[in-house]
């Protein structure tokens, strides 16, 4: 090709070979993902040896032994700026198309124009055939009058609602919404707060680890109907299996790290607040959504009613903070500061926007933090007041934030294009039956317990599991990162001794008395009771009598307080230890 | 946090004395995390520390009776948090089983008392003893049954 020699697989196109090349080729009517057509013509090239010469299309041409092929010859030209000519007329208005006439230098004919955008290029009608399935759409009618459209032009009962079509459209000619009986159902990013829609086959966010796709199942066409399959068809790695399934992994570990993080209440408890009632209204977390220049707005902050940037927003901390009647009665701790950072950002977009903050109290006793919100106050211009917010209701377009402002002992009215709530933080959902499955401790809130809460701030009573962050208590990242450290710290000294300490409180057998009946060994949690075999020196059996595991055996007693004659005595809690303690404070 | 006043003797000078066997993972540190807060509590209530509220043989109940409690209670892990896995389930079966039979040994059963109290529920065992010392109050003293040791019997 152009001189230069190539090779490639067998049944692989010209336009492979020029690919292969770095030869550019321009095609209309081609996917990688769908069989070629050579139906728009744009990629002709001439074949100078080697076969019938003559101009071939090259996508769908195969490459052959012994070809000459040229692609930019003089023929080639002319016939590329005649095909764009004659679609021009067609579609004057396609800027695809209007790209490639200005390389072409092809102007349009004077022809009636038509306005169309369809470039009859016919990806829509083979990915909804070759690779789909349904062939919910085809070409109809002849000569002048031929279009893209279902049968009859009617609803079409077979389309699946992928939109593959409408995807791969090159002009965007396709709606899906004139011909398909199913409306398109569209899933909210979970990770941008609803704000925005992803497909079922997605990366969950920019930092996942792994940062790979992972198919929805429930939500995925292919699984929902057998069809589709379209990101099967288009990996280049041939990465995509559908038939896998979930494993279950078992690992032997010798220590586990807590650290299953926080969820934020739903303030929509607080009805006073409208919360889902307005869509101003936002929570803190889809306020930081918004903003991130990873959001679904790109970082633009726009008010979810008119899409336009807010002039003034009100934030309101303790959104269910430091409240015993229906919310926590703990201080949640991040946000007074994120709140302040949030008002920062606000105003760095909106610059003339205007920002208030209503608060309890400022809790910024971090490193820097108390300087920071002094700046934000004295330097951002962001109003701060110290009230209580009694409710939030619209007028006109607007909403209207009635609250107190003690330092100046009256109400405040304010009108407000967003209002932004701190809601409390809470553990993981689910974290109690964690807790219970590893047998550690957790309080009302749902909190795992530290084994002291100042001696040992990341072990927990059972021995080898750690706790790190947020499901400890509420904490920013900071101590979050600090608390993980001094977990993974104790974690590899536990695990990096060649000999374990344990708690010498454990139990033993009186094998004198023990009759072999092992009631004690039903009631061990840990399977810590063997037999053993009593031999004389003759080697007979004398007796089999139970025997406790010094490594296994954790010192709960219940063995001691179910054997019948009283063989099993826990050490340190033996019985006339307890008795001697029972007489002593009985009196 | 309301105070509480000293337990006011009564006009013999009786006090109730309560037993109080704990299991050291969950009652036993939510009974310090009572004393760390600050909690106030009746001083009628002796506690025994044990590994766990399984290792409480009913015998130490009455042994507690017959050496002059007049209020016995057992407290542990919540049911499914046992620090031990099971060692609650064994206390509650066994210990209810005891209850049945307390009566017929000639105890009065509101004597003895269970209770499930975390590591966390500091506030919650401080309740717990204010609200059985009143009871043990009402109930009066533990006239012991007959025993076997020199002791004089109360006329």
């Amino acid at each position: 090709m152009n001189n230069q020699e190539v090779e490639v697989e067998e049944g692989r196109t010209l336009l492979d070979a020029a690919r292969a090349l770095s030869i550019e080729i321009p095609t209309l009517c081609h996917h990688r993902a769908v069989p070629p057509a050579g139906a728009c013509r744009i990629c002709v090239v001439e074949v100078k040896g080697g076969g019938r010469p003559g101009l071939v299309p090259a996508c769908a041409y195969p490459a052959q032994e012994g070809l000459v092929i040229e692609t930019d010859t003089e023929r080639v030209l002319a016939s590329r700026q005649m095909t764009l000519r004659l679609l021009l007329a067609r579609c004057p208005d396609s800027e695809v198309l209007k790209e490639l006439a200005e390389r072409y230098n092809a102007e349009p004919l004077p022809l009636e124009q038509k306005d169309d955008k369809c470039i009859m290029c016919g990806l829509c009608v083979r990915v909804c055939r070759e690779v789909i399935g349904p062939s919910a759409t085809c070409f109809t009618g002849r000569g002048a009058d031929r279009t893209v459209s279902t049968p009859y032009k009617m609803l079409s009962d077979v389309c699946i609602g992928c939109g593959a079509c409408a995807f791969l459209c090159p002009t965007g000619a396709i709606d899906p919404a004139e011909f398909c009986t199913h409306p398109l159902e569209k899933i909210p990013n979970e990770f941008n707060c609803g704000q925005d829609f992803r497909t079922p086959i997605h990366v969950p966010f920019p930092q996942a680890v792994p940062n790979k796709p992972v198919i929805d199942k429930d939500n995925c066409i292919h699984f929902k109907t057998g069809k589709c399959g379209a990101c099967k068809s288009i990996c280049p790695a041939g990465a995509i299996d559908y038939d896998m399934e979930d494993e279950t992994v078992e690992e032997k570990v010798g220590a586990i790290i807590v650290a299953t993080g926080y969820e934020m209440i739903d303030p929509a408890v607080y009805e006073e607040y409208g919360y889902r009632r307005y869509p101003d209204v936002l929570t803190s977390m889809e306020f930081e959504r918004m903003v991130s220049a990873s959001g679904a707005t790109d970082g633009r902050l726009l008010r979810p009613s008119n899409g336009k940037p807010p002039k003034s927003v009100v934030f309101l901390q303790c959104i269910g903070s430091r409240e015993e009647k229906i919310g926590k009665p703990y201080s949640s701790k991040i946000c007074c500061m994120y709140t302040a950072k949030h008002a920062v950002l606000y105003k760095h977009k909106v610059h003339d926007g205007q920002a208030f903050i209503f608060y309890m109290d400022i809790r910024s006793a971090g490193k820097n933090y108390e300087e920071f919100v002094r700046r934000v106050v004295k330097e951002k211009n962001v109003t701060y007041l110290r009230g209580r917010v009694a409710k939030v209701y619209p007028r006109g377009d607007k909403l209207v934030v009635r609250g107190a402002d003690t330092l100046s002992g009256g109400q405040v009215e304010i009108s407000a294009e967003m209002v932004v709530l701190a809601p409390a933080m809470i553990p993981s959902s689910g974290v109690r039956e964690l807790a219970q499955t590893l047998r550690i401790g957790y309080d009302e809130h749902g909190f795992l317990s530290e084994a002291h809460p100042k001696l040992k701030p990341v072990e927990t009573n059972t021995a080898g599991v750690f706790l790190a962050g947020a499901c400890h208590s509420p904490k920013d990242i900071p101590d979050s990162v600090a608390q993980a450290s001094a977990a993974a710290g104790k974690a590899l000294g536990l695990v990096s001794h060649e000999q374990l300490t344990r708690e010498p409180t454990i139990g033993v057998v009186n094998e004198q008395t023990c009759n072999g009946c092992f009631e004690c060994k039903n009631v061990c949690a840990y399977g810590a009771i063997e037999r053993k075999e009593l031999r004389d020196r003759k080697g007979q059996l004398l007796a089999i009598v139970a025997h406790i595991n010094e490594g296994l055996c954790q010192g709960c007693g219940a063995c001691s307080v179910t054997c019948r004659s009283k063989s099993i005595e826990v050490q340190g809690f033996r019985e006339d230890q307890l008795f001697a303690e029972i007489n002593a404070v009985s009196r | 946090m309301s105070s509480y006043k000293q337990a006011s003797e009564d006009a013999s000078g009786w006090q109730p004395r309560i037993v109080a066997f704990l299991c050291n993972w969950c009652s036993y540190a939510g009974a310090d995390l009572a004393g760390v807060s600050r909690f106030e509590y009746p001083t009628n209530v002796r506690i025994i520390r044990v590994p766990c509220s399984g290792r409480v043989d009913p015998m130490f109940v009455l042994k507690s009776f017959e050496r002059g409690a007049d209020m016995v209670l057992v407290s542990g892990c919540h049911p499914g948090d046992c620090h031990y896995t099971t060692g609650n389930y064994h206390a509650r079966r066994k210990l209810l089983a005891l209850r049945e039979m307390m009566s017929f040994l000639g105890i009065d059963p509101r004597r003895f008392k269970m209770s499930w109290v975390s590591a966390a529920e500091g506030s919650k065992w401080s309740a717990v003893i204010r609200q059985i010392t009143d009871e043990a109050r009402s109930l009066g003293p533990f006239e012991s049954f007959p025993t076997f040791t020199l002791q004089e019997v109360k006329k």
